[in-house]
């Protein structure tokens, strides 16, 4: 059974990033980028699967500039059996990215796809959705855990306030939360193989998709900066202002 | 214009949470539906109804939608699009899990966690985790979007309205999903997301076991517990309790981070509590600089004196 992972390229998570003076987005020149770490953890989870030999196959696929393609070695060396990136410079928002993997999964036929439930940059989570939409597949969002058996899937997922366990037919489509896994480190024999292997290239004019944009974001800014307060001297004095000054207590 | 919301309902109750996307909607402006799916939801449609200020409440009620599920309930509301300028539902975790589908299959691109609405097209919502704050604009004819209840209002419910209850016409797809069961965590303490107090530990708890120091804190406060993910990382507590970017993203009242420094991914997770407590011995640490009180001590110190402090008026 072959799985389908989509990594996206993001700034790294401990980055503090900097917003633009002239409101146009957020700084990412020389900014440390790495795989949204919802995403690496789908592709552990296919990796597992593989390793209980119930996937025989992993493919990553990233959407994107040429730095895709590191994000994509990182893939590899992770467990990743092929990859392909659809090289693509202009912002792609998630209907786009979605119907871009539709047209992907219509030739590669993965019976499951995974993907983070949201990229950390735009914070959407819409693009697992979207696709599963256009294939008419079914979908289990923010899974917390899941297990593949004869044909079928069943997928327990984080909701409000608790858990939630659905089954669904294959082919489907599950969306990764953080307690999903703990992603493995990639091994120095691994990023060398990774090395070595073929990234294919497919042209976004090859997949014959529409990826006009439907949003246009006028302004990017920061928050509001939240104040250094005061040092209080002790507990007792700690617990008096949050009853009498913040009213908290 | 005319906007269409998905209600949402808990044991014939409607969630707050849609409540606060009418909110959202009647600050568009404009003629308010209300469509409810469900098997045997009358009731909850006559109490729609009731909610001043709806037009119509739209019912598709039927034993395949007994269970919110995405890809069915998706093929319903889908059609209904065409009728409206806008289609709201609250970003709850169906919310998120619908209204994309929806918009996909209307191939309109839909705006995410919506926290103020500048205009009928314009909107605004964070990104980055909160660390930064993105105005968009939606070029497609209809707008989607799911509303972050906590940035709205609850509108007035109540029973003076008098909307009309109307069937939804619809053809009835069996779900591809099937629900096998839905589990809500019954903790002694209250949940992360939506608790008033959250009490945080970090790495300077040192151990697994000094947590039941910040147990004993939050038990006091009626509070909710969580941790920095260095806290996580070290093993000290579970990854359910991470507050952060890859963790759970927090807004309460009042916000107490014991033992943890401020790393930028942490800060992202809790920056927008109203007020900030800081305990840690180390006066530089970054999370003073957000802090509303900051108490430079050793934590194992100064949570038992916390503790006192708390019993004495």
């Amino acid at each position: 059974m072959k799985v389908l992972v989509a990594v996206k390229r993001v700034i790294d998570y401990n980055v503090k990033i900097r917003v633009k003076a002239d409101g146009s987005g957020v700084e990412t020149t020389n900014v440390k980028m790495s795989m949204n770490p919802f995403d690496e953890i789908a592709l552990e989870e296919a990796v597992r699967l593989r390793e209980k030999s119930v996937a025989t196959e992993i493919v990553a696929v990233s959407m994107g500039g040429a730095g895709c393609l590191e994000t994509l070695r990182t893939a590899l060396a992770l467990g990743a059996d092929r990859a392909i990136h659809v090289p693509i410079d202009q912002e792609l928002q998630p209907l786009a990215v979605a119907k871009l993997l539709q047209a992907l999964v219509k030739t590669e036929k993965p019976q499951l796809v995974f993907l983070g439930k949201q990229a950390i940059d735009d914070d959407c989570n819409q693009t697992g959705q979207m696709l599963a939409a256009l294939l008419d597949w079914p979908q289990a969002t923010c899974a917390f855990k899941l297990t593949v058996s004869s044909g079928k899937i069943e997928v327990v997922s984080e909701i409000d306030g608790g858990l939630e366990t659905v089954e669904m037919p294959l082919p489907a489509l599950v969306t990764a939360d953080l307690r999903l896994n703990q992603p493995r480190y990639a091994s120095l024999p691994n990023i060398m193989k990774a090395k070595k292997k073929t990234i294919e290239s497919m042209a976004v004019e090859q997949l014959a998709v529409d990826i006009t944009p439907h949003l246009r974001t006028l302004k990017i800014s920061e928050p509001p900066k939240r104040q250094a307060g005061v040092k209080v001297k002790d507990a007792a004095d700690l617990v008096n202002r949050l009853r009498h000054e913040a009213k908290v207590l | 214009m005319s906007i269409l919301i998905i209600a949402e309902y808990v044991q014939q109750k409607i969630s707050p949470s849609t409540l606060c996307a009418l909110q959202a909607a009647q600050k568009i402006g404009g003629e308010i539906d209300v469509a409810v799916l469900g098997s045997n939801c009358q009731e909850i449609a006559k109490l729609l109804a009731g909610i001043p200020g709806i037009r119509q409440v739209l019912v598709a009620d039927h034993p395949y939608l007994v269970h919110p599920l995405a890809d069915c309930y998706a093929k319903i509301i889908a059609p209904l699009g065409k009728a409206y300028s806008h289609l709201l539902m609250a970003a709850t975790s169906f919310g998120k899990s619908l209204m994309p589908r929806v918009a996909a299959l209307l191939d309109v691109g839909q705006i995410s966690d919506v926290v103020a609405i500048v205009s009928p097209d314009i909107f605004v919502r964070h990104i980055y985790a909160g660390n930064a704050t993105a105005t968009v604009q939606s070029l497609d004819s209809l707008k989607i979007l799911t509303i972050r209840p906590s940035a709205f209002q609850s509108a007035a419910s109540g029973s003076s309205g008098q909307a009309a209850i109307k069937a939804l016409p619809f053809t009835p797809v069996a779900p591809q999903t099937k629900l096998i069961k839905q589990e809500i965590s019954k903790s002694v303490r209250p949940e992360l997301n939506g608790a008033k107090i959250v009490v945080s530990g970090g790495r300077g708890l040192q151990n697994s076991s000094n947590f039941s120091l910040l147990e004993k804190l939050a038990d006091k406060l009626g509070a909710a517990l969580g941790a920095s993910r260095a806290a996580v990382d070290a093993g000290f507590v579970p990854n359910d309790y991470q507050v952060g970017q890859t963790g759970k993203v927090v807004a309460p009242q009042l916000y107490i981070a014991v033992g943890i420094s401020g790393a930028i991914q942490h800060l992202a997770g809790m920056k927008d509590s109203k007020v900030i407590v800081a305990i840690n011995k180390d006066a530089d640490a970054p999370i003073f600089q957000i802090a509303d009180y900051g108490l430079v001590a050793d934590l194992f110190e100064a949570v038992p004196a916390f503790i006192n402090a708390l019993d004495s008026k």
